[in-house]
């Protein structure tokens, strides 16, 4: 009972360190699953999408939603997978939405060692891999972190990018520098072709360029050409290299085009502005995101950031 | 009396029989390939709208500026130029062939399958009664369509489009529109009707009939396209004008003598008593004298 205590409050907190996101009434959500690609999954609930892909060699699943919604998640995954043991997570980031349900995903499931290789002299979980901002954070406890020691990724990466072999395909986890946050990372899944953004890009709101853990929008717009560069689109660009977005909707080469377009468009306007001396509030005045609000929403949040992170 | 009996329920079958073959009936057979008739909005679909002209389109402020601040170099990019007309606007251009899929068994109507010779792209118009995917599904430039008979015409519900374009001068078509069609056959007559609800991007839905002739000569041809760099840029480079300062906006409405602000279309502009509030606006020559 205290575990499950911890859990859910280490995953409060991480909520509210994304500010933007608010409680989601966990009851009342289930977890529906697409299938992309080949193995590929596209778990969607509360919070950001999860990407798992299933196999002889296990699960391996990317980001974990909300602790809440955990029990829901492995049923969908046992179903997907007929049972399979959950071997891997992958964060994209450190926001609660997305790493909330690390520790009890992790604990359900065992990553495969021997030899010299034993992750854990105590027990059995799954790896967790991120980028190492992310785990700097999670461990950084006097920021505000309680996140309990099994939900840490530690095998995390620090450089330009990690990767593993898992289930008969190449797996390449990129990280993004200061798009979203400072520990983006995007995942592909080079036979399945299919990559897993996390937040650096969604379909259903405005990016949240979260300036407290290190996000810009130049990330953003950097995060959006790398994704590109990775896609091969099919004749006609329906199909091809598809794309699991950290929320909102199954994806592939026309709609990243439109994401980056929109991302450029704004933020050479708000530049604009901002050169010609107008202050945030001159700026927000002018509304420079006018043509894309009535698609993705309010924009204060995300004009005042670009603003802020020119 | 009694030797009637029996042919009731002949009778009956044979009524029944009626009703089937009926029912049956009404669903126009639209198989075949179709002649586009540019009979409607010719200059708008060959050779194409100008810049600056959205007359005639509800859009909205939101898509106005988008329109405005429009570059045609974006078709330059690579990334853009195999990009392909969405369902809602492909039906203003060229030929169509149509060809049902039934159940080899049961012969019952599955799908309508149409594929357009502009783009060589392909629908399905799902006739089988399935659901619309959810929303998390992905969605193309085609959208999911099922069909309905309603009578002899074909109703058809488009859902999952990607975002797209209502006139090819950057009025944006969002990828939350939903679209209705209504195909209606007249012998070796096609009318075709499209109506996009776009609650993004317009504030009316828009309604556009297009005709097609029946052939039996034409075959629908391939539409390869293959992406080349034309113009070296940065990664990332994506032309457009900033606010205030696109150029040629008011050619259009200035080489016509046509008021500028019926020029940047809205829902009035759809409707014929547009003309006369048009005749209360000043035209550019009549600006042009003053000055």
């Amino acid at each position: 009972m205290r575990i499950l205590m911890k859990t859910i409050l280490s995953s409060i907190v991480l909520l509210c360190s994304a500010p933007g996101f608010s409680q989601p009434d966990f009851d009342n959500i289930d977890i529906h699953t697409l299938k992309v690609r080949n193995n590929i999954y596209m778990l969607v609930g509360a919070g950001g999408n999860i990407t798992a892909q299933v196999g002889d060699d296990g699960i391996l699943i990317v980001d974990t939603q909300y602790a809440e919604m955990s029990d829901k998640i492995l049923a969908a995954l046992q179903e997907i997978s007929g049972g399979a043991a959950l071997r891997y997570i992958i964060n994209t980031h450190v926001h609660g939405d997305h790493v909330g349900g690390n520790v009890n995903l992790a604990r359900s499931g065992a990553t495969i060692s021997g030899g010299n290789m034993r992750r854990d002299v105590t027990g059995q979980s799954a790896a967790i891999i991120a980028h190492e901002s992310v785990l700097l954070r999670l461990t950084t406890t006097d920021a505000g972190s309680t996140m309990d020691v099994d939900g840490w990724p530690t095998s995390s990466y620090f450089e330009g990018k990690k990767d593993i072999y898992f289930n008969g395909e190449g797996v390449r986890i990129m990280h993004q520098p200061r798009a979203h946050t400072d520990g983006d990372s995007i995942v592909y899944f080079r036979k399945s072709d299919v990559i897993a953004t996390g937040d650096v890009y969604r379909t259903d709101a405005y990016p949240f360029i979260d300036i407290a853990t290190g996000g810009t929008i130049q990330g953003f717009l950097n995060a959006a050409q790398a994704i590109i560069d990775q896609i091969i689109p099919v004749y006609g660009q329906d199909g091809g290299t598809l794309v699991i977005p950290g929320h909102g909707r199954l994806s592939d080469f026309g709609d990243v085009l439109n994401w980056r377009e929109m991302l450029t468009i704004i933020h050479d306007r708000v530049k604009d502005l901002k050169d010609q001396g107008l202050s945030l509030e001159e700026v927000l005045e002018a509304k420079p995101s006018l043509d894309y609000d009535p698609r993705y929403g309010d924009s204060e949040r995300f004009i005042t950031a670009v603003y802020q992170t020119l | 009396m009694c030797k009637s009996r029996p042919y009731l329920p002949h009778l009956l079958l044979f009524f029944l029989s009626a009703c089937y073959v009926t029912t049956a009936s009404a669903q126009t057979n639209l198989g075949g390939v179709w002649l586009a008739d540019y009979t409607e909005d010719r200059g708008d679909r060959i050779p194409g709208p100008a810049l600056g002209d959205y007359g005639g389109l509800p859009l909205n402020d939101a898509n106005r500026l988008r329109a405005q601040s429009w570059s045609a170099s974006l078709l330059g990019l690579p990334e853009y130029q195999c990009r392909v007309h969405p369902s809602d606007y492909a039906h203003s251009f060229n030929n169509i062939n149509l060809r049902e899929e039934r159940d080899p068994r049961t012969l019952e109507l599955i799908a309508i399958h149409l594929e357009h010779f502009t783009w060589q792209t392909r629908r399905v118009i799902w006739m089988d009664g399935r659901e619309h995917p959810p929303e998390y599904a992905a969605h193309t430039s085609m959208g999911f369509s099922t069909g309905e008979w309603l009578g002899h015409k074909l109703k058809v519900t488009t859902t999952h489009l990607k975002e797209g374009w209502l006139r090819r001068n950057g009025v944006a078509r969002s990828d939350q529109a939903s679209v209705t069609e209504y195909f209606i056959r007249h012998g070796n007559l096609l009318v075709w009707t499209v109506i996009v609800d776009d609650p993004v991007y317009l504030e009316e839905p828009i309604i556009r009939n297009r005709n097609y002739n029946y052939s039996t000569e034409v075959q629908i041809l391939t539409y390869p396209c293959e992406s080349v760099i034309e113009i070296v840029h940065e990664p990332g480079y994506i032309p457009h004008y900033l606010p205030g300062n696109t150029p040629y906006l008011f050619e259009f409405a200035d080489s016509y003598n046509i008021p500028h602000q019926a020029t940047l279309g809205g829902a009035a502009t759809m409707y014929p008593e547009y003309r006369k509030f048009l005749l209360d606006l000043p035209s550019p020559s009549t600006t042009q004298n003053q000055e």
